[in-house]
């Protein structure tokens, strides 16, 4: 009986070490020679696998990093600047900053200020609503509500609002990796930068019916008016095909036009203080009379200017309250 | 015991609720304004060739091909143009309708507007084909193919035998049904038509077994008017016994392959309704202005089938006939297999609007899905001998090679698999998505081929 | 007017449901209940009622506290999950020993898979295969039936266990058979020990012809079990009849007719085209017939189909059905 348990342990035991040689003999012979930074570059990634990168995966992103004669196009979404100031260290290269990006969801057609005007009864997924027609309300373009983008979120970033039935960005978890972009059939979601202290502009519609059959449809839609490009002073709104547009570049968080907007379309999110609209239009008033009266100005001769000192000095205590 | 006809796998058995069999067709009379959508058809959109303010006759052009697949647009009406202009379709779809308001009825000098049958056909296949292309003759079966390019295969291709489609296999459906009964011998003579334009082949009228009436006249019509190599078939009452390829199988037992057109195995598909309006095209110079249109539903007060003229507003033919019903909760342009819901009530027929169908809850509202419990009622209802339970997974993975080898491309969409699964699965709404997958893949693949090849001549 | 529905098609559907299917089952399954309850007694019954009672509850137990997700009892699937685990069982069999079986099979072979439709093995048979395992003694001994007014028991084998006892102690079948005094029309009636579902071959086959006639089921899968289980034993039989058992004795003993009408047909474990079908019962017959004359189990039904289950995956992937169109 003893023999036995001696022979057995003898025996499964020199098993045992004859097929972990074989196994290193083997794992030794068929080693692939790969250049050792890939591994460090990898170690360095996230790991999330997500393809924001535009790659198949973390390695795949190393491999191109490790190829490629620097960093200009290889940018990781969700390790941001941290993890490509690493990557940049182990590969000796370059990288320069990018600002920080999020996931908008320009839509705010609320079950509230946009009604249902039919019941989708297929699988719920906003995709094959798509393909089927243009949706429950009267908006052709606005939200399918079906939740695709919340799927195709990996990080858990995006989730639906029962009470509004749109879907709603976590900024924090949010790593802009774009695949709520590619999810969203109806091309409703965009990266735009976080901007400073997370405070952004953006016109909160994809409408491109005209004024008033987009008004129809959704109380909150861009009517196209054109007030807001009118208003800025940046130069950072366009209105083309019934919708406006802020150029995220060129905005200067003034929300003038989140101001001046008659629907409400545009929002600007993370400010600190509440808008103060009547404040913002006096102020816009004032300017536009200086405006003006200095064109009436050039016009006629040169006069003594007190009335348009004291509404400039009037504006600056103004633009100083606000900041 | 006479042999059943019909196609080798797959189908469903669904009640066939012909409830509005016995009503003739009735002229709709004219809506106030027609919309005349300029993509009523496969392949490109016609351009418009009136300018608003024009008056126009019914019968007059109104819209050119936009390109070889393509076909023309008749007015459907007389009237003045008021507006050519972006309008929702029935799905809420943009497309270019041309808006007539309607004065009178006048028709255009040329068009034969009698009852007379002319039987005598003309001895030129290219001068019927031009006929049929003058007349914006398109498949009238739903799929709205431009007949004319249907007529014409490609070289090296030979039609043996024309098949004229009159099974409508659809439940509810009875448009064909009536026009076989009382435009048998136009139809008759429209196939005949069809058999000169592709060179003197025989013809085989197809119809199913639940309209025997339809047999017996069109075999008395046949014998009455003597066309050569023409017969009746008596096709077993199965859905989707109408299908393309289905009912060449049925009648020729020769099954197109993946990818191919029937022509391939040299057949050419033509409906009922088609036949009837190259008929009108040939003989009478009538274009396309109108078509029949079953309204019906257990729901609905009144079964009709209706004349309709093209561009007809679906809220005018509802009204006409009392409203939509109260407990009605869906409304199909089509039949209930394959039709279309209506989101637009606004919306306008188009040429290829064969019915529209009042359902009750219900009859059609989806139930909870539930696990696939792998019984396989999916893959054996399958016509085309797919895996419907395999190909759904595989939609929702995404995973494009293998719905590609399983032959997601080959699916006709008619909804066999959806109707017969016991868990109330989906299954088509995945499986039409993985379909455009293996398309694009498909199409990318092509193009790609195409450009290396115009790169290597280079 | 409310609002319209708006749906991709098709816009109707057939009245079958899951749960229609599943009480085509039970209803063909119905005979056989009778039988075995008219046979056995009320301790069969007892059996019947915990197996179906415990598969019940604890399908809604899990789902509704570990899962969190919507009870699937009402589809039938518990229901006739007990039943069969019932009629896999001696009916003395003690009723805790019952719920244990109960839980292997709703619990691990079916819901830690996921549910119905996720399963690999057909859950009854992995809850009777562990309860063989673990509980020998009772899985093994059987009294002869003494009816629903019967008398006393008298414990035995059965005609499978009788035969492998049999042999090893060196008698030749003829021997056994006539000293057990079994008779083919007692084995069709069933009047023998046996667990409750060898019983009355004619009912359960009642049941199988309702199922293909409600196009529920399939008959090749059957049809090739019990083909193969012919065939095979007719050969092994001809060549040395004192050591193995004929044809007809092999398709009436054991759970063959239980296991092939009701067990091998079972849509979540089976292959889904007719050659898979056919392999597959192909595979049961002659695996059930390898273990019956050659390995230590005199009944091998159970372990075969197990066996085969494994195998579905792969004849799913090689037996296709053919694709209009293409060769």
């Amino acid at each position: 009986m003893v023999n036995m348990i001696i022979w057995t342990i003898a025996v499964v035991t020199a098993l045992g070490l004859l097929l972990a040689l074989v196994l290193y003999l083997v794992a030794q012979k068929f080693k692939v020679e790969e250049d050792p930074r890939i591994d460090e570059v990898e170690k360095a990634m996230p790991g999330a696998n997500c393809g924001g990168c535009g790659f198949a995966g973390c390695r795949a992103f190393a491999e191109a990093a490790v190829k490629a004669p620097s960093l200009d196009n290889n940018y990781c979404p969700v390790g941001g600047n941290e993890t490509m100031a690493k990557v940049a260290a182990i590969l000796g290269y370059e990288v320069k900053e990018k600002a920080p990006m999020v996931a908008v969801v320009r839509c705010n057609g609320t079950c509230e200020a946009r009604p249902k005007v039919n019941e989708y009864n297929g699988f719920q997924s906003c995709y094959v609503k798509s393909l089927l027609y243009t949706g429950d309300t009267a908006c052709a373009f606005g939200c399918l509500g079906c939740g695709d983008c919340v799927e195709a979120c990996q990080f858990g970033a995006l989730s639906m609002d029962p009470v509004t039935g749109l879907p709603v960005v976590d900024q924090e978890k949010c790593t802009a990796c774009g695949a709520c972009v590619k999810a969203c059939p109806k091309r409703i979601i965009e990266l735009r930068p976080k901007g400073p202290r997370g405070m952004r502009m953006f016109v909160s519609c994809v409408n491109k019916d005209k004024g008033p059959v987009a008004r129809k449809a959704c109380g909150n839609a861009c009517i196209g008016c054109g007030i807001c490009a009118k208003t800025c002073t940046h130069e950072a709104i366009t209105v083309e095909g019934n919708l406006a547009y802020i150029d995220p570049a060129k905005c200067k968080l003034c929300r003038e036009c989140e101001a001046m907007c008659p629907t409400g379309a545009i929002h600007g999110v993370n400010f600190p203080k509440p808008l103060d609209k009547d404040a913002i239009k006096e102020r816009i008033k004032a300017r536009q009379q200086k405006a003006a009266a200095e064109a009436a100005n050039k016009a006629d001769a040169p006069s003594g200017a007190t009335a348009p000192a004291a509404a400039v000095s009037a504006k600056v205590k103004e633009d100083k309250k606000d900041e | 015991m006479s042999k059943k006809h019909t196609f080798s796998m797959g189908g469903v058995h669904p009640h066939d609720s012909k409830i509005s069999r016995e009503c003739a067709i009735e002229q709709l009379p004219l809506a106030p304004t027609v919309y005349l959508s300029v993509a009523q058809h496969i392949g490109a959109p016609s351009v418009p060739c009136v300018a608003v303010g024009d008056k126009v006759k019914v019968g007059q052009v109104v819209a050119q091909p936009g390109g070889f697949v393509g076909a023309y647009i008749h007015s459907s009406v007389s009237g003045t143009v008021k507006s050519i202009g972006p309008r929702q379709d029935l799905a809420g779809r943009m497309s270019t309708h041309i808006e007539i308001a309607v004065e009178g009825d006048e028709w255009l000098e040329g068009i034969d507007t009698s009852d007379t049958l002319i039987t005598a056909i003309p001895e030129d296949a290219k001068a019927i084909v031009e006929k049929v292309k003058l007349g914006g003759v398109v498949g009238l079966g739903g799929a709205t193919f431009p007949t004319h390019v249907k007529l014409s295969p490609p070289p090296g291709s030979k039609c043996e035998r024309i098949i004229i489609n009159g099974c409508e296999c659809e439940p509810y459906l009875t448009s064909d049904f009536r026009t076989l009964l009382e435009k048998g011998e136009q139809v008759v003579v429209g196939a005949a038509i069809l058999q000169k334009a592709m060179g003197g082949v025989p013809c085989t009228i197809a119809i199913e077994e639940n309209k025997p009436e339809a047999i017996a006249h069109i075999k008395e019509v046949i014998a009455r008017l003597g066309y050569p190599e023409m017969e009746v078939m008596s096709m077993k009452m199965r859905y989707p016994q109408g299908g393309e390829k289905q009912l060449i199988d049925a009648v020729m037992h020769r099954q197109v392959g993946s990818g191919a057109l029937p022509i391939s195995v040299g057949a050419v598909v033509q409906n009922v309704a088609t036949a009837l309006a190259v008929y009108d095209a040939v003989q009478k110079n009538k274009p396309i202005v109108d078509n029949s249109v079953t309204v019906t539903g257990e729901c609905f007060p009144r079964q009709a089938n209706l004349l309709v003229r093209v561009g007809t507003p679906l809220r005018y033919i509802i009204d006409y006939l009392g409203g939509v019903p109260a407990d009605a909760v869906k409304i199909i342009s089509g039949g209930p297999m394959m039709g279309r819901a209506v989101a637009n009530l606004d919306a306008a027929t188009v040429k290829g609007t064969g019915a529209l169908l009042f359902l009750t809850e219900a009859q059609t509202r989806r139930a909870p899905e539930t696990n696939c419990i792998r019984c396989g009622k999916c893959a054996d209802a399958c016509p085309m001998g797919l895996e419907p339970f395999l190909l759904n997974k595989l939609a929702q993975a995404k995973d494009t090679d293998a719905l590609e080898e399983n032959a997601a491309q080959d699916c006709i969409e008619c909804g066999c698999c959806l109707y017969s699964c016991p868990a109330h699965i989906p299954l088509l709404d995945h499986i039409r998505v993985g379909k455009g997958f293996v398309l694009s893949a498909i199409r990318a693949r092509a193009a790609a081929a195409k450009a290396a090849a115009e790169a290597a001549k280079q | 007017m409310s609002k319209l529905l708006v749906s991709p098609s098709p816009h109707i559907h057939s009245k079958d449901t899951t749960q229609r299917l599943m009480l085509d089952v039970v209803i063909a399954l119905v005979p056989a209940v009778v039988c075995s309850v008219l046979f056995y007694g009320w301790q069969e019954l007892l059996v019947l009622g915990v197996s179906v009672a415990s598969c019940v509850l604890l399908e809604w137990a899990i789902t509704k506290y570990l899962l969190k997700k919507p009870s699937t009892v009402g589809d039938l699937s518990a229901v006739i999950t007990g039943i069969l685990l019932a009629l896999n069982l001696p009916y003395t069999t003690p009723w805790w020993v019952v719920f244990v079986g109960a839980v292997v099979a709703i619990g691990i072979a079916k819901l830690t898979f996921g549910g119905l439709g996720q399963n690999i093995w057909n859950p009854a048979l992995v809850g009777r295969v562990f309860l063989l395992v673990s509980f020998p003694t009772y899985m093994t001994s059987w009294s002869a039936p003494k009816g629903l007014f019967g008398v006393d028991a008298v414990s035995g084998a059965t005609p499978l266990g009788a035969v492998q006892e049999g042999l090893m102690q060196g008698s030749s079948v003829p021997e056994i058979m006539s000293a057990g005094g079994y008779d083919y029309s007692q084995m069709l009636l069933a009047n023998l020990g046996g667990s409750a579902g060898e019983v009355c071959a004619l009912a359960l086959l009642a049941g199988f012809v309702y199922l293909c006639c409600r196009k529920v089921i399939k008959p090749w899968i059957t049809l090739s079990i019990f083909a193969t289980v012919a065939l095979t034993s007719f050969i092994f039989w001809s060549v040395d009849p004192s050591r193995f058992t004929d044809p007809a004795f092999n398709l009436l003993t054991g759970g063959l007719i239980l296991g092939a009408c009701f067990m091998a047909t079972d849509y979540v474990t089976s292959p889904m085209s007719v050659w898979g079908g056919v392999v597959f019962g192909v595979g049961i017959g002659f695996l059930t017939m390898m273990i019956r004359y050659f390995g230590s189990y005199p009944e091998g039904v159970s372990f075969a189909i197990l066996i085969m289950n494994s195998v579905v995956p792969l004849l799913n992937r090689w037996f296709k059905q053919k694709k209009f169109g293409r060769k």
